[in-house]
């Protein structure tokens, strides 16, 4: 499927840090070479009571796409899969699904998969009347549902289970069979709403595997939920960073990772290193004086007046300790140390009752607590924010 | 050597249900089986009866159609009456669970409020209502529209008004629990999968209620076929039910063994009918639906 491919290659520019809130017009970001998006958000907001849980949010979902909303708990994520369900209403803005208005159109006539943290298969159907639910009520013929039932369990890799019911079934395979009931009726979207945190640490891992090789297989366009950035990281073509109902990243994994936009997103994706200082000395290289008081030499897409107040996001990953700490070493001393096979994590106090963390490959011994260390990083190797927690770029 | 005593002892646990055991034991098991050994002695004469063994008891009781008739009578406005409890009780039931009224807990406390007067009292104030001085007939005679009162009160429909007055708490409980057990998100997983409200209600919601509506049909079923108040209340004599059998060859026949015969085989039948609920259903749902 060419289709699917140009997706995954989207161009980063458009990608990158769109939709902020109150960002104006949704980009037509995934859209390039797909034609109509899957699914658009324009500006809805959506309100529980006075509650507003989802303020201005627009997002456009190319066909054939993985997109996954990332945020901690209660920022909206369910909100926003349910409004796509038509399960909430929406008090403000538009969906569209396949270029179609779906305000006024009802659930039942949505064609929709979802699948649940719970699982939410109807426990008194065996597998088969489960699976082959949402064929029923589209009057597929019977031989059909038959078929059709059969290839879904056979992609889920549970078949011949049609006669058992849900509570003879383990977590993963439940999971599995909510997976296969949301896809055998072809929907036009699939919406998955943490479909893995119920289940335990290695199940979570092949499951992974198994929903995205599924999603490729069939080019289904999906909406998968999580607060768990790993799974983020690890499945999306997309990711969506949200907090408290509003969108604060959009963009590929790497992008987010390693360019977030905001604060937010550095301390959410992998609890970046953020250390506060002023600009001392404008230019290309780019002197910072941390409120530890060392100065730092680091790059800035564009040059900043002196005195500017910046903070400087540092991922773990990007610092090097020991003899291999060249540019930017700033001295410290190891508060605590954690082996986690290949690397170890250092907390390293730098003074000033700042510590950061370093996530850094072992190279002879595992430092212990107290030892003193070098540590250091490449002015490329880090991202600046303003002082209002949005990127400098 | 002895072992010290800890928390979670078997012994301790022993203890604790000794009270209940023999509270049990002397009210509820040993009572039924005096009763049962009632069931062979002589009947000599109105209060008087021997300790020779007999059959003769039961030999009565099988073979004179009067008590089979009583017996199916009785199983009848029994079924009736529970049949009647479902259908209306579901309905309220089922709007307590979906209101999104902020203040469930009310409704729930209006189905307990009638238990705060007496049953009695209760069954009574059906004679205020449907009597011939009741309002109904005043208030019907007053504007004209009859000339003579009608006859509610004394009949079959009164009695299991009056019993339908009293079970209809038990079954919306009962029915009310097994809803509220019923995980929302699988009204909405069949929402989502193309059912109308109506659709993913005979689907989902309705036979995951059924349990509960099992449950609390078997209980007005049991109550209603072992009632004798009210049907002594607003029945006429016709319309008395077996328990008013078992009191009136009691009381005043004074005739103990048969009495107490007609006691065991209807504590059999209505165990029958429980034993094969509990085989299908487990009490569970039960214990639940009384608040358990
Ligand atoms: N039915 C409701 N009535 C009122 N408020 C609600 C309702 N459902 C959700 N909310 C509120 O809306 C906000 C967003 O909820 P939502 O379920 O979308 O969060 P979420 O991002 O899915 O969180 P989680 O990761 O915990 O599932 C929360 O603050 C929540 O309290
Ligand atoms: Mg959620």
């Amino acid at each position: 499927m060419p289709d699917r491919n140009d997706l995954s290659e989207v161009p980063r520019p458009v990608a990158a840090g769109v939709a902020r809130p109150g960002a104006g017009a949704p980009a037509p970001s995934g859209g390039i070479g797909a034609g109509q998006p899957a699914v658009e958000f324009r500006d809805i907001d959506i309100a529980y009571g006075k509650f507003v849980a989802v303020r201005d949010f627009s997002l456009s979902i190319a066909k054939g796409s993985f997109v996954t909303l990332l945020g901690p708990s209660g920022c909206g994520k369910t909100t926003i899969l349910r409004s796509i369900a038509g399960l909430v209403d929406i008090s403000g803005g538009q969906i569209m699904i396949d270029g179609r208005r779906v305000d006024d159109v009802p659930i039942y006539k949505r064609n929709i998969g979802l699948v649940f943290q719970s699982y939410a298969l109807f426990p008194h159907k065996n597998v088969f009347d489960n699976v082959a639910f949402g064929l029923k009520y589209r009057n597929v013929p019977k031989p059909e549902i038959v078929r059709k039932v059969g290839q879904a369990l056979e992609m889920v890799r549970l078949p011949g289970s049609e006669k058992k019911l849900p509570s003879q079934l383990s977590g993963g395979q439940q999971q599995r069979i909510a997976l296969a009931r949301a896809i055998v009726f072809e929907p036009q979207v699939l919406l998955l709403d943490e479909p893995l945190s119920a289940l335990d640490a290695n199940m979570r891992e092949e499951m992974r595997v198994e929903i995205k090789k599924i999603q490729k297989e069939t080019g289904i366009t999906a909406i998968f939920v999580t607060h768990d950035q790993e799974e983020a990281l690890s499945m999306s073509d997309r990711i969506v960073v949200m907090n408290a109902g509003a969108v604060e990243q959009i963009g590929t994994p790497q992008e987010v990772y390693e360019t977030p936009a905001t604060a937010f997103v550095a301390d959410f994706l992998g609890k970046a290193n953020m250390l506060a200082g002023t600009v001392s000395r404008s230019g290309q290289a780019m002197a910072v004086v941390l409120a530890t008081g060392q100065t730092v030499e680091v790059a800035c897409p564009r040059p900043l007046a002196q005195g500017s107040k910046v903070t400087v996001v540092l991922r773990p990953q990007k610092l090097s300790v020991g003899a291999a700490a060249s540019a930017n070493r700033l001295s410290g001393r190891v508060v605590s140390a954690s082996y986690l096979g290949g690397s170890a994590i250092y907390e390293i106090d730098i003074g000033g009752k700042t510590s950061i963390r370093a996530n850094a490959p072992i190279t002879g011994r595992v430092l212990r607590e107290g030892e003193t260390i070098d540590v250091g990083f490449d002015p490329e190797g880090c991202v600046l924010l303003d002082e209002d927690g949005q990127r400098i770029s | 050597m002895r072992r010290r005593w800890t928390l979670y002892d078997p012994r301790l646990a022993w203890l604790l249900v000794a009270p209940v055991l023999l509270l049990l034991i002397f009210f509820l098991v040993l009572p039924i089986a005096v009763m049962a050994a009632y069931t062979f002695f002589t009947f000599v004469t109105a209060g008087v009866e021997t300790s020779a063994l007999t059959t003769a008891n039961w030999h009565e009781f099988l073979t004179d159609s009067y008590y089979a008739g009583f017996l199916l009578k009785t199983l009848r406005v029994g079924a009736i009456t529970a049949l009647l409890c479902g259908v209306l009780g579901y309905f309220p039931a089922y709007f307590i669970w979906a209101t999104t009224f902020k203040h469930k807990w009310l409704l729930l406390l209006l189905l307990i409020v009638p238990f705060w007067i007496s049953f009695t009292i209760r069954t009574f104030s059906w004679i205020n209502i449907l009597g011939e001085q009741g309002v109904i007939n005043v208030a019907l005679l007053k504007l004209g529209i009859i000339s003579e009162p009608l006859p509610m009160l004394y009949n079959e429909g009164a009695v299991i008004l009056g019993m339908l007055h009293f079970l209809l708490p038990y079954m919306i409980l009962n029915v009310y629990v097994s809803l509220e057990g019923i995980d929302r998100t699988l009204i909405s997983a069949a929402r989502s999968m193309g059912c109308t409200s109506a659709q993913a209600f005979r689907e989902v919601t309705l036979p995951l209620s059924l349990p509960g509506l099992a449950a609390g049909l078997l209980l007005c079923f049991v109550l209603a076929a072992g009632s004798y108040v009210t049907p002594q209340l607003l029945g006429s004599g016709r319309d008395a039910l077996f328990g008013n059998l078992i009191y009136d060859t009691i009381m005043g026949e004074l005739n103990w063994p048969m009495g107490a015969t007609l006691s065991i085989v209807l504590f059999l039948v209505l165990g029958f009918f429980a034993a094969i609920y509990t085989r299908f259903m487990g009490m569970s749902q039960i214990v639940k639906g009384l608040g358990g």
